[in-house]
């Protein structure tokens, strides 16, 4: 019994030298990403293309549902469980960086100077002294998505170019059943969705103002332009006659999708769900510009990082993974299969790209686009939402409202940056 | 050494060898990080760095939020208008169907179905009845006899029992079958001895069914305090797109910890509020617990 007992023992160890043997001869590292379909296809072919092209390198990837991903992420990094390269949304990079979890990318393979050429420029909130912390894949901005179907129906020729247009068209698109409710908005609103985005570095510009001063930690949309931006977002659906309303069939996206909606703001992402909606034709805008032409959009990005736990071999594979997913073949292989757009106007400002019917208004709206630097996306978010919650089921006045908005949110802020 | 033992110690020797698996297993998974949870409510911590030292910060922040304490009130509104009504809803449809012969079975497992529902689903497909229209059920038939819609949702003070009444259906189920269980648990003879006696159902109710339904009727609201003070999936489900709106009318404190932690990750806080949940569940069962001792 005991001799057995040795003899599988002894087996056990032979057998798992032999395993370490053979692993040790090529680098394995581990990405990280939230899953959405076409974000891991897309990722498994860059993986496939990398690993081509580096043979002695095996990059695997894991996946998480979106909803768990960021908890995951940071219970697994500090534990020391977690990937070698990992995907944030840039917003997060802050604590990341503050707690020690991700390094600086090489300053040699990725020289500062020459990201600031190549990049577009919202990717230099990455950036500390002669380092980038991470980069970015893909790019996304905001803009008017259309139904086609609805525009032929009510006579309109084209998408609006102004803000007076869409107000004008939007009216056009409304329907009313016989009691008076609205059956078809002639756009979708709600802050919960993408509006809270296309209200900050949107309408607040447009409207002659600046939401945020001193590096995005001080609220500064409590001004006339502020007032301006929420009295034309509120009209839209307190207006006479309303164009729209809140929570219409539930989902802003839900009611475009599904017909009920002449017009939609949304995000580059939201090309892919669309493209497949049977009885849906939609075409899309740059979002539009106030009176005098000005336009302003609204991009955010996810970044690519390494995390300390890579060191040694792992750390230069991981540095060579990370040059193939920022160049300009990974970006169009992004675009071509998720619809995100290219970080380089050099991928991106191509005739075909830039000109291209579905992604083009995305992509010309990235040179006017700003990024917001959140402390806390959802909770910044929430202000937002009940900024207008508080006029509209409350019938609070709206520059009391935005006065509520303002001081919570640099109280918000104020708390994150102290720590 | 066992040797030595006596008996009776050695009955306790290997009691104890028994009770070491449930003992480490609580110990790990209950009492660690209900330990830990206590801790963390006195620091400052985003999970990410390093843990510091906050004192009494965290439960000065939760005092002087106006958040928490509406949350506060939602949570025993929920308890108060939740447990009532399930235990007078589920007490009628016991006591009728008790009586009831024909298609007993199945009637009761349509009461049943639904606490065997997943919750989520649910609570989707109730927050699609109360959509306004073209697509909410409830606004579509109110719109077909050309009574204005009703924001059911999308209101400060409809949202709540809103969310309620889905969340009462779910539980009703089980609380029919207990109180049916309680009921057959009721001697016959009493029954009996009240009907030679001549007396009529009120009396019989409210004389022989309710005193001897006691223990079931403590059971029942214990049972269902702790599961309105916990609400969360209903409200959740229901108002994901902006959680325990609007304006915080539905939210409840699971959903504030919740939040706090995951989309705010400011744990020490999210923890702050946990001990505050667990102490009025602690104050509330132990309550409870009394008056289901004095019977």
């Amino acid at each position: 019994m005991n001799a057995y007992l040795k003899g599988l023992a002894l087996a056990g160890l032979t057998s798992s030298a032999a395993l370490f043997a053979s692993a040790a001869s090529a680098v394995e590292i581990e990405y990280w990403q939230y899953f959405f379909d076409a974000r891991v296809e897309a990722m498994e072919t860059l993986i496939a293309n990398f690993e081509a092209a580096n043979p002695d390198i095996t990059v695997t990837m894991t996946h998480f549902p979106y909803a768990d991903y960021r908890t995951k992420v940071a219970a697994a990094i500090p534990a020391g469980e977690g990937p070698d390269v990992v995907q944030l949304f840039y917003g997060w990079l802050n604590d990341y960086v503050e707690a020690d979890l991700i390094q600086p990318l090489p300053a040699d393979t990725f020289p500062a100077a020459q990201i600031d050429a190549d990049f577009f420029p919202m990717v230099q909130a990455m950036k500390d002294g002669d380092n980038y912390w991470a980069l970015p894949t893909a790019v996304r901005s905001l803009a008017l998505f259309y139904n086609e179907r609805l525009f032929e129906e009510a006579g309109i020729d084209g998408p609006p170019e102004t803000l007076d247009e869409l107000m004008e068209t939007a009216a056009a698109l409304t329907k009313l059943d016989g009691a008076g409710n609205i059956t078809q908005v002639g756009i979708t609103a709600g802050m919960t969705a993408q509006d809270h985005h296309w209200w900050r570095e949107g309408l607040v510009r447009q409207f002659g103002g600046d939401p945020y001063a001193d590096d995005y930690q001080t609220v500064n949309y409590n001004t006339d332009a502020g007032a301006a931006a929420l009295d034309f977002y509120t009209n839209m659906f307190l207006g006479d006659p309303p164009v729209t309303a809140i929570g219409f069939m539930d989902e802003p996206q839900a009611a475009f999708k599904a017909g009920r909606a002449g017009m939609h703001i949304d995000g580059s992402f939201r090309i892919g769900s669309l493209n497949g909606t049977r009885g849906l034709k939609w075409g899309v805008t740059e979002l539009p510009a106030n009176a005098d032409g000005t336009r302003s959009n609204y991009s955010s990005y996810w970044v690519n990082a390494i995390t300390t736990k890579a060191e040694g071999e792992k750390y230069d594979a991981s540095v060579k993974f990370m040059q193939y997913i920022t160049s300009d073949e990974a970006m169009q292989i992004w675009l071509d299969t998720v619809g995100e757009l290219p970080a380089k106007p050099s991928v991106g400002m191509t005739e075909a790209n830039a000109n291209d019917e579905t992604f083009g208004p995305f992509i010309r709206g990235l040179a006017y686009a700003n990024t917001t630097k959140f402390a806390n996306e959802s909770g910044q978010r929430q202000l937002m939402v009940e900024m207008v919650e508080r006029i509209q089921l409350e019938g609070m006045d709206p520059a009391e409202s935005l006065a509520i908005a303002a001081e919570a949110e640099q109280k918000l802020l104020d708390d994150y940056y102290a720590e | 050494m066992y040797r030595n033992l006596t008996i009776r110690q050695k009955q306790i020797v290997w009691a104890w060898a028994f009770l070491a698996i449930p003992v480490l297993f609580y110990t790990v998974i209950r009492f660690y990080p209900t330990g830990n949870a206590i801790l963390i409510s006195f620091q400052n911590w985003n999970l990410l760095g390093d843990r510091t030292w906050a004192g009494m910060e965290n439960y000065q922040k939760l005092w002087n939020d106006p958040v928490f304490w509406k949350v506060f009130k939602n949570t025993f509104i929920y308890l108060l208008l939740g447990t009532p009504i399930s235990l007078v809803l589920s007490f009628v449809i016991a006591y009728h169907l008790d009586k009831l012969r024909f298609m007993h079975g199945f009637l009761r497992m349509l009461y049943f179905l639904p606490f065997m529902t997943s919750a989520v689903a649910m609570a989707w497909v109730w927050r699609w009845f109360y959509q306004d229209v073209p697509i909410g059920l409830f606004n579509n038939i109110l719109a077909g006899f050309g009574i204005p819609q009703i924001a059911f949702l999308q209101s400060t003070t409809n949202a709540l029992p809103a969310v309620l009444a889905p969340a009462v259906w779910a539980g009703l189920g089980f609380q029919v079958i207990i109180f049916m269980a309680g009921l057959r648990a009721i001697p016959t003879s009493y029954y009996e001895a009240a009907k030679i006696d001549g007396v009529g159902w009120f009396t019989v109710l409210t004389q022989i069914t309710i005193p001897l339904l006691r223990p079931t009727i403590v059971f029942i609201v214990v049972f269902s305090s702790i599961g309105f003070l916990r609400i969360f999936d209903h409200v959740f489900n229901m108002t994901t797109n902006n959680p325990g709106g609007p304006l915080n009318a539905t939210k409840p404190l699971v959903l504030m910890i919740y939040d706090t932690a995951f989309n705010g990750f400011d744990m020490g806080y999210a923890a702050a509020q946990t001990v505050v949940l667990f102490t009025i569940l602690l104050i509330v069962s132990l309550i409870q617990l009394r008056l289901l001792r004095s019977t």
